[in-house]
């Protein structure tokens, strides 16, 4: 036991295991908010003020993750241009809007034309 | 235990001019060539996904490990920018509630709420009978969750093939897609609000806090759109 605490706090170990450490961390991590959701959902009704509090909180929540995204992009999204990344966006969600919400077409679209512009 | 015919058509979402599959097998490619690149083995890939099964998790993980930070700062980590996933739940399971559906079906199908499945599940739920929702909830979380596996499996063994450009390309089309979905929700102006909102916070308040950010700017911008609901009156 104190090995494994040991392992949690530190995650000095052989680096197989870290990773399934981790996967198990991660994934514990991502089902506790699940999970709690599912409880508190038990006592909430859908015409209630807690749930529409509820559901503008998780749209605004997503907002800010998307945003975050976008303009503080993790991993290899940053490597390209904010203005790019902006652009791309903008263009693909007008896409999106002039298609009648399709979906297919923004989607595949950003991905040729954001890589077409990184390798300018 | 399952009104197949509800549960096909929730699995139909994933086809046509709206599906998911092409956003998630984007971001799950990414994310397959990203684990091997921080050391993962092709069944640690795909465990990751079945397991987790939210990406930008996922990423902070991976991310950490590449950095060697503590499996305590991951859980952390990961559960500040996984948090989204209580309010979301809490704003889509009152709505599959059903007292003919045992409590087990809820627990175990919450392991499929993920920013694209909650976002069909918002938009198609009123064509579905109350009693039968939650098979049709089980139909879109078993195919979105399924393609996630297997486009992380997919990404794994294409890592080598998968230029920089083409990455980054790749990177964009979940924000993209997400983006579209949302504004595609904007059907009132708390909605509306709540999401330009989070929009502008989510960047701003990670200035200050980039752990924090998503929890707060949140919090916050649901709020306020829930004050100027009541305020107006609106639905």
């Amino acid at each position: 036991m104190p090995g494994l605490l040991l392992i949690f706090l530190k995650g000095k170990v052989d680096p197989n295991n870290t990773i399934i450490l981790a996967i198990i961390v991660t994934s514990l991590a991502t089902y506790i908010s699940r999970f709690l959701g599912v409880m508190t959902s038990e006592t909430v009704k859908e015409d209630s003020k807690v749930f529409k509090w509820f559901n503008l909180v998780a749209y605004s929540t997503l907002a800010a993750l998307l945003g975050r995204m976008v303009v503080f992009p993790a991993g290899v999204l940053a490597d390209a241009d904010i203005i790019i990344r902006l652009s791309v966006l903008i263009i693909c969600i007008l896409i999106f809007i002039l298609t009648k919400k399709n979906l297919v077409l923004p989607t595949l679209f950003s991905a040729i034309l954001l890589s077409t512009l990184t390798s300018l | 235990m399952i009104n197949s015919k509800v549960f096909f058509k929730g699995l139909k979402s994933l086809i046509g001019t709206r599906s998911p599959a092409i956003p998630l097998a984007a971001c799950f490619v990414a994310l397959g060539a990203l684990l091997k690149d921080a050391g993962f083995n092709l069944q640690q890939s795909a465990a990751s996904s079945f397991f987790t099964y939210a990406l930008p998790g996922q990423l902070v993980m991976a991310e950490s490990l590449l950095i060697g930070t503590s499996l305590l700062n991951i859980f952390i980590a990961v559960w500040l920018v996984n948090f989204r996933l209580y309010p979301m739940t809490v704003s889509l399971f009152p709505l599959l509630k059903h007292k003919s559906q045992p409590k087990w079906k809820y627990y175990l199908s919450c392991h499929f709420l993920a920013v694209s499945s909650w976002l069909i599940a918002k938009d198609s739920y009123k064509k579905i009978v109350k009693k039968h929702r939650l098979d049709f909830w089980i139909g879109i979380g078993i195919g979105t969750w399924t393609t996630a596996i297997l486009t992380t499996l997919l990404g794994y063994l294409m890592a080598d093939y998968l230029s920089k450009d083409l990455m980054i390309g790749l990177a964009i089309v979940n924000p993209v897609y997400f983006f579209c979905m949302m504004i595609g929700a904007m059907k009132n102006f708390a909605i509306s609000l709540a999401v330009i909102g989070g929009t502008l916070f989510g960047p701003a308040f990670y200035l200050i806090s980039t752990e924090w950010s998503i929890l707060i700017a949140g919090l916050s911008a649901g709020t306020i759109a829930y004050i100027f609901e009541r305020k107006s009156g609106s639905k």
